[in-house]
């Protein structure tokens, strides 16, 4: 047994662990089950998490490497009462037909969106390279990034204004 | 039928389940847990073909923490098929849930349950078993071939229907169909065309892994939250596979990750039940990623061959076609899939002279089972490839030889008749059909003749286009039944209760847009449940592209009957003639402009006067099967150094009659297209000389991602099936069928080497041209 201190979406807590735990098995063993089980080697991308800003597949990382830092997961995003846009986004294009990998992929589409407002479907097309689907071939999922930038980016800007 | 003003019907209305799937918080089966619950793992064959000699668990029970471990021994021994059917299936009965022979690498061979996931894997391997290793037959070329190993040699293997099945020479079925005369026919074509064609087993690969939670309710009862597109069919065999009544069955599909088919079979269901059973406790048993790919389902290889013939004039009148089908290990869905080889290609041609013949075989390889497409994806690689190389002789372009020989919409089919699933077929005459619609469209809007006229490319890098036509079918006839319960609430909105089985492809979204179509209501006025065997009527569940048509005709119909009751209370309401009522907009209306709101209509029907439950329960049954059809046109790129393919453009033209929602049909057609360039280009499966699977893993059996998308098109031709629900068919299967046969005809054109034999990897592409010289 051993104890890792991790920050999942804001706050900070302390679980109980071993050392062959991966990241994602304790996130859903603790309840954070929108990070899903798809092939547990790294290859699909439905267990999709954000670790200090960088998306990973949680699968593959150890509890212990993940000590100390920061987590998000979708229970983060928006819930049912109050839906993020990305989550808008992903459910007015038709992205989402099953949903399993729609918590990966819209955590992937956080994080490109977080350092680009303005992808190229290029860079759509890298960004989510990691997130297997196989229910929509893709082409609504690239709809619903696109979307979720002209939202965010239109969101943005009469804050900036205000301020 | 006219076709009427939609106000939800046709409209692109967001799903009904998107807010719990896009913020995470939809249920899986994967998310249920138990108090106390324990973990369940299989251990598997080792070898494709042998008997156990002993089987000794006592060191693995004796591991802290295991709970159980179950053998043949602790099983009833009954033949089950799991291919998930309507009873009685056309499947063998060839199936124990353990038995003391294994049949492929990766066969069933005992169950461990404990406390966790980890000490179950630990004990899997203290199970100590002795094989006698017998010989495999792993190609099914050979698998009919006298002195050929058996795979199945146990006497109660059985069919319980009378269709042809013999496995003392690993036959699992046969379809032999005509009309006309066949030879005769083809002796005298001008011009013919006779070749062999290979299609390769594959992989559904949905994301979420088969799961199965099962666990005994106060009362005793067996509850089994599952990953199945067929709840009624698991609880039916699961009685049958464990010999306890249906009665103390309940079983429930939350949300699911995708099935294409996968989850028809029934591949985890038996295996937690019997846990469950022995220990009195609750079982999960989530498969890994590589006994999904082993051990659940896979496409029917098939070897096919074709003879086709036409006149001088291109009017074809000889079409014979054989299919030499491998359904691995156990016999699921061998006769179904093999027949639809035939339905979903002879159908479309008004050719006087057409044979359809097949043998299914056992081999010692993975079981496979239905998989969208199932048998049309099989059918068209050679019936395109024919039309291909018959258009060349007759120096026709293929579409316009397709335009000539294709039947028309009305025509009498008479090929149905002698192609049925082992049961009577539907009506012989075809309603709504417009293959000849889509074939202009896609062809105009790819550019279809200039692109086919330009000159063969000479350098590294040549262009080649290619196309095929494809229709499936919309339910199975006078087998599929669908049923749905609709109840009025207080406030005007209602409760539909429905056995159709979402398994992410938007039924629940679809069947509350008919619902709410004949209500005259908003789609978010209907509350959808779906499916739970103790609380939604019985539907056979989701394949054979049966619910937008068959369970939508269930609902329109209870919507229906609904309907008539609302306007029974508005009229005693309204005090009016009850023959002078009407519904509209979501308000009872009488003469002199009176009205009461659905809301008064409920609140009055529960609690105001002869209060009584405005609810409705109605069935569908299926006696035709309208096809949807398409045209796929492909551009490819060859690198004849390297024999990769890249495709540059991909244009379909769909008909689907009314696309009840056309962002999900949308999704549909494009998620079945790109499965099927996946399917065509990269996907195989790669097995060892003695039958072992070698690339159990996304790492080497790749499936498309993101970055392998082209550029697509999509293009909706507008028809009207008079007897679907608004007009609509169905949508899901048929254009997983284009890709793989236009490639092969792009190829041709692109290098002159017909390519006959799928998947278009680059070592067998590259190995095509050395072999015909062109690189």
């Amino acid at each position: 047994m051993m104890q890792v201190e991790l920050t999942i979406n804001g706050i900070r807590k302390t679980f109980e662990t071993q050392p062959s735990e991966t990241l994602l098995e304790l996130l859903r063993r603790n309840g954070y089950t929108s990070v899903k089980f798809g092939c547990g080697e790294g290859a699909c991308g439905a267990c999709t998490v954000i670790l200090n800003g960088h998306p990973v597949n949680s699968c593959l990382v150890l509890t212990g490497l993940a000590d100390g830092k920061s987590v998000e997961t979708l229970e983060g995003l928006g819930d049912q009462h109050k839906p993020h846009l990305l989550q808008e986004a992903f459910m007015e294009t038709g992205a989402i037909q099953c949903g399993f990998c729609t918590p990966g992929m819209i955590l992937a589409t956080k994080a490109l969106l977080d350092g680009n407002s303005r992808p190229s479907d290029e860079d759509i097309r890298r960004a989510l390279d990691g997130n297997l689907c196989r229910c929509t071939g893709y082409e609504q999922i690239f709809d619903a990034v696109k979307a979720a930038a002209r939202r965010l980016r239109a969101a943005k800007k009469p804050k900036a204004s205000s301020k | 039928m006219k076709k009427q003003r939609l106000k939800e019907v046709s409209k692109g209305v967001r799903k009904v389940d998107a807010l719990g799937l896009a913020t995470g918080r939809a249920l899986y089966t994967d998310d249920y847990a138990e108090p106390g619950m324990l973990h369940g793992k299989i251990l598997r064959s080792p070898y494709a073909n042998a008997r156990i000699t002993s089987i000794r668990t006592a060191k693995a029970r004796a591991l802290r923490g295991v709970e159980a471990v179950l053998t043949w021994r602790d099983l009833p021994r009954i033949p089950v098929t799991t291919a998930g059917q309507g009873y009685p299936e056309p499947s063998p009965y060839d199936k124990f849930i353990l038995d003391k022979r294994v049949r492929f690498v990766g066969d069933e061979v005992a169950i461990v349950v404990a406390r966790t996931e980890r000490i179950a894997q630990k004990a899997l391997e203290l199970i100590e078993v002795d094989y006698e290793e017998l010989e495999p037959v792993l190609d099914v070329r050979k698998a009919l071939k006298k002195g050929a190993p058996l795979v199945h040699d146990e006497k109660e293997c059985k069919v319980i229907i009378p269709i042809p099945y013999e496995p003392e020479r690993n036959l699992v079925a046969r379809v032999d169909a005509s009309i006309g005369n066949v030879d005769k026919a083809y002796r005298a074509c001008e011009h013919k065309v006779s070749g062999e064609f290979e299609n390769h087993m594959s992989a559904h690969s949905a994301i979420e892994p088969h799961c199965s939670l099962s666990y005994l309710d106060p009362n005793g009862r067996l509850i089994i939250i599952s990953t199945t597109q067929v709840p009624y069919h698991v609880r039916r065999i699961v009685a049958l596979a464990m010999d306890i009544p249906v009665k103390k069955i309940r079983v429930i599909k939350p949300r699911l990750g995708g099935g294409f088919g996968g989850k028809q079979d029934i591949v985890l269901e038996p295996y937690v039940a019997a846990a469950t059973l022995k220990t009195g406790k609750p079982v999960k048993i989530r498969m890994t990623r590589e006994e999904v790919f082993v051990s659940s389902r896979t496409r029917h290889g098939m070897v096919t061959k074709i003879r086709m013939g036409a006149d001088k004039a291109g009017n074809i009148k000889a079409i014979d076609l054989y299919a030499l089908s491998n359904t691995g290990a156990y016999g699921n869905h061998g006769l179904t899939v093999a027949c639809n080889v035939g339905m979903r290609t002879l159908v479309m041609f008004a050719c006087p002279n057409m044979r359809f013949t097949s043998d299914v075989a056992y081999t010692n390889l993975p079981n496979a089972g239905a998989y969208r497409g199932y048998g049309g994806t099989q059918g068209i690689l050679p019936t395109s490839g024919a039309i291909d190389i018959l258009a060349e002789k007759l120096k026709m372009d293929p579409v316009d030889l397709l335009l000539k020989n294709i039947i028309k919409p009305g025509a009498e089919v008479p090929i149905l008749n002698e192609l049925g699933e082992g049961a009577t077929t539907g009506s012989p005459r075809i309603g709504s059909f417009e293959l000849a619609a889509c074939l202009k469209t896609g062809a105009k809007a790819f550019g279809w003749k200039a692109k086919r006229r330009r000159p063969r490319d000479t350098g590294r890098f040549r262009r080649g286009v290619g196309m095929a036509p494809m229709i499936q079918g919309s339910s199975i006839p006078f087998i599929d039944m669908a049923s749905a319960f609709i109840k009025m609430n207080d406030d005007g909105s209602f409760n539909l209760q429905m056995g159709a089985t979402d398994i992410g492809q938007g039924s629940d979204t679809v069947l509350a847009q008919i619902a709410a179509e004949a209500l005259t209501v908003k789609t978010s006025d209907i509350i959808v449940y779906s499916s739970d065997t103790d609380l939604t009527p019985f539907d056979v569940g989701a394949y054979a592209s049966s619910t937008t048509y068959l369970s939508g005709r269930a609902v329109k119909k209870t919507a229906e009957k609904v309907k008539e009751l609302i306007l029974d209370v508005g009229a005693e309401m309204l005090k009016a003639d009850r023959n002078r009522v009407r519904l509209e907009d979501g308000k009872v209306l009488a003469p002199g402009a009176r009205s009461v709101s659905l809301q008064q209509v409920g609140t009055y029907s529960l609690y105001e006067k002869n209060q009584f439950q405005i609810a409705a329960c109605e069935s569908s049954f299926s006696e035709e099967s309208p096809p949807p059809t398409a045209a796929h046109f492909v551009e490819i790129e060859m690198d004849v150094l390297t024999g990769k393919i890249r495709v540059l453009k991909y244009v379909q033209a769909v008909e689907c009659g009314t696309p009840v929602n056309p962002v999900l049909a949308k999704g549909q057609v494009i998620g079945a297209l790109v499965n099927g360039l996946s399917y065509a280009l990269v996907e195989q499966y790669i097995f060892g000389p003695k039958g072992r699977l070698l690339n159990p893993n996304y790492d080497y059996f790749k499936i498309f991602c993101s970055r392998d998308i082209p550029d697509i098109t999509t293009i909706f031709v507008p028809s009207y099936e008079d007897t679907g629900p608004f007009g609509a068919k169905s949508v899901g299967e048929v254009c997983i069928n284009g890709p793989m046969p236009s490639i092969a005809n792009a190829i041709y054109n692109a290098v002159g080497v017909r390519m006959r034999c799928a998947p278009f990897t680059p070592n067998r592409v590259l190995e095509a041209l050395r072999k015909n010289g062109v690189t």
